[in-house]
């Protein structure tokens, strides 16, 4: 039972990471760039719901910090398309440069407090097929089952959908056909920053502790996501996300047996299977391939 | 990015009226020392600067070495690199290692001579450079950015476990470099040159001039010759480079090894210096940090990253210098705005106003004040 036990922590985890992997994956479909502020805007919306749970209730100060990730995220857009370079390279430094900014803001406010997010999970546990769960784990797996469904489902069904896709496919012939580059831009940035403070909000509560000033770094735990799925694969920031989240709790499960690895080695398998996929195959399981022999 | 590739004034310069034939190689020669004539003053620095002084001009110019690495890399290559700070712990800490004495207790040494330790450190640098060519050969620029991510945290948790050579979160301590005996970065035997006393940091700051100066010249040589325009020209057309028979994959697993060398050299001088290396100094902080001195000097130009790496490492040393007298900064650790926060504010901010209006950074800004005053 404790492997089935860690499995399902896994999953539940991975479709936190799933969440921040999808918002890096819509950012970088929309405008080709590489969102490195990601995490201060996870941190300023989980930090947007602890400040307002208390006066408002959990569920419209959720509601309200996504939304703030989101206005967050879109500003960082319209700070890149202020940059007077197409070169996505630099655009993607430029990202480090905002996240500095924000983040030293955050920490500053944030010090050395530990946020709670004011769920109404708390610290319950659930028995479910032999196995204890947290709630809010639970939770967040059916949170992440419902959004990613959703995501999917927009991007297929609807005419939002397609204008989304047809401008991450190719942005020249979509502005020919009068779908305003702009927007979609706007729309992508939006997306990555609402996923990213859902994501934010269930890091930060039970079994973890709460939130802390280095919550944007987990951001970066996303980034093995989304390379081992492809970096313009939504299937493969799913996959990559569920990958991520079992080897990790995997390998926290078994620290014991794993001991001759380190401390803590369970926060550097995800790069180490990273690398591997790497050098396994160089665009990711479910990336395009690049097409560029000569 | 296209100012690396074209010098501006080339064309104009050949479309002047040709002058007496005298006075134009006299001319052009003052042109060309004049600005090296500024750097003389340099050496005379620790006749009249103290320690404390000093200490913040060699950590500048320890990491303007890895600076001018990172802005092959990035700028002339297009390659991104988060993984710098990971080669400048190969190099600070192989160092340690390798000088380190055999005899003390709790961490290791191998206590080879310290000169060999240090060429062999900055060649382990670029070795662990060289391995990770399966990865960096393979990767465009952005891809590698961010898969290069897994090196430093890999080396994060490698340097916090490996306990017997890295000394673990505790950190070991650095060896002077010397030799033949005379130690080029402690106080034996005394030294006193025109009435001061050189210890440890005065003649540190000759090393680090001298690594500089080499580092200087040897990116030089690399930007602005074949290879550079070879790189170039993969970094804006992998396809054409390829056709004209550059190795794609073969270049882009040598600049990175060969920028990783750069950073194993400022690794050296930055242990040297700091005599005392803690894993916690190592982290994407130090990366990005890094990143922000390319930019800051201008992608590509190595004159612009030895600028960059001098501000931005002596800024968070000047502003906690002056902190006290500034008067609205407060004391580390209280939870208000203090030194190390004001400097990161700065080079974020830095970061972003650069980009936008002057994405040629510090090098593209030098270069129009030249041309406006002729």
């Amino acid at each position: 039972m404790r492997i089935l036990q860690s499995l399902l922590l896994g999953v539940s985890l991975g479709s936190i990471y799933a969440l921040l992997a999808l918002g890096f994956v819509a950012i970088y479909k929309g405008t080709k760039v590489i969102n490195l502020a990601h995490g201060s805007i996870l941190l300023a919306g989980a930090y947007t719901v602890a400040m307002l749970s208390p006066h408002v209730g959990f569920p419209a100060a959720a509601a309200l910090g996504t939304a703030a990730a989101a206005l967050c995220a879109v500003v960082v857009e319209r700070l890149v398309a202020a940059v007077r370079t197409a070169d996505h390279l630099v655009l993607t430094i430029f990202t480090i440069g905002v996240d500095l900014l924000l983040i030293t803001e955050l920490t500053r406010r944030i010090g050395s407090r530990v946020l709670t997010m004011g769920d109404p999970w708390g610290d319950r546990r659930v028995e479910l097929l032999g196995t204890v769960l947290p709630q809010a784990r639970i939770a967040a797996t059916a949170a992440g089952v419902l959004i990613i469904a959703g995501f999917f489902l927009v991007f297929r069904k609807t005419d939002f959908g397609v204008r989304m896709r047809a401008s991450a496919d190719d942005p020249r012939t979509a502005a020919l056909m009068g779908i305003d580059q702009r927007r979609v831009a706007r729309a992508s940035w939006a997306i990555g920053g609402a996923l990213a403070c859902v994501a934010g909000v269930f890091l930060a509560v039970f079994p973890n502790p709460g939130l802390d000033h280095t919550a944007g770094l987990i951001a970066l735990n996303a980034i093995p996501a989304v390379i081992i799925g492809g970096l313009d694969s939504t299937e493969g920031a799913v996959l990559g996300g569920l990958i991520v989240g079992v080897t990790q709790t995997l390998v926290d499960g078994n620290a014991a047996s794993l001991h001759f690895l380190g401390e803590g080695f369970g926060g550097v398998a995800p790069y180490v299977v990273m690398l591997l996929v790497l050098l396994w195959r160089p665009s990711g399981l479910l990336g395009s391939k690049e097409m560029n022999r000569v | 990015m296209s100012e690396t590739t074209v010098h501006p004034q080339a064309p104009v310069r050949a479309a002047e009226p040709a002058p007496a034939p005298g006075r134009t190689v006299r001319g052009g020669l003052l042109r060309r020392i004049a600005p090296w004539s500024l750097l003389l003053p340099l050496p005379a620095v620790p006749l009249y600067l103290d320690g404390s002084w000093l200490i913040i001009g060699i950590l500048g110019m320890a990491t303007a070495v890895g600076a001018i690495g990172l802005t092959l890399l990035v700028g002339t290559a297009g390659q991104l690199s988060l993984a710098h700070s990971f080669f400048v712990a190969v190099g600070a800490y192989t160092y340690a290692y390798l000088a380190g004495d055999p005899g003390s207790s709790d961490v290791g040494g191998l206590g080879l001579p310290s000169m060999l330790a240090a060429v062999a450190a900055v060649a382990a640098a670029g070795l662990a450079g060289l391995l990770f060519s399966p990865v960096s050969a393979r990767l465009k620029g952005l891809y590698l950015g961010v898969a290069s991510l897994a090196l430093v945290f890999i080396g994060e948790h490698v340097l916090k476990n490996a306990s017997p050579v890295t000394g673990g979160y505790n950190g070991r301590a650095v060896p002077p470099l010397d030799v033949a005996g005379f130690e080029l970065s402690g106080g034996s035997p005394d030294l006193w040159v025109l009435g001061v006393q050189y210890g440890g940091r005065e003649r540190l700051w000759y090393l680090a001039l001298a690594v500089l100066a080499v580092a200087v010249v040897a990116a030089g040589r690399v930007a602005r010759g074949r290879p550079g325009r070879a790189l170039q020209l993969m970094r804006d057309n992998p396809a054409a480079a390829g056709s004209m028979g550059v190795p794609v994959h073969r270049y882009k697993a040598a600049v990175f090894a060969y920028s990783s060398v750069f950073a194993g050299a400022a690794g050296v001088l930055t242990a040297l210096a700091f005599e005392f290396i803690v894993p916690q100094y190592f982290t994407l902080h130090l990366s990005i940090t890094y990143l922000a001195m390319a930019i800051i000097g201008g992608l590509g130009s190595v004159r612009g990253a030895v600028a960059g790496g001098l501000f931005v490492t002596a800024l968070p040393l000047l502003l906690d210098r002056f902190g006290g007298s500034l008067g609205f900064l407060a004391e580390a650790g209280s939870g208000g705005l203090d030194a190390a926060m004001l400097a990161r504010f700065v080079f974020g901010a830095l970061l972003v106003l650069v980009l936008i209006w002057e994405p040629g950074g510090l090098a593209a800004l030098g270069r129009r004040l030249r041309r406006s005053r002729t």
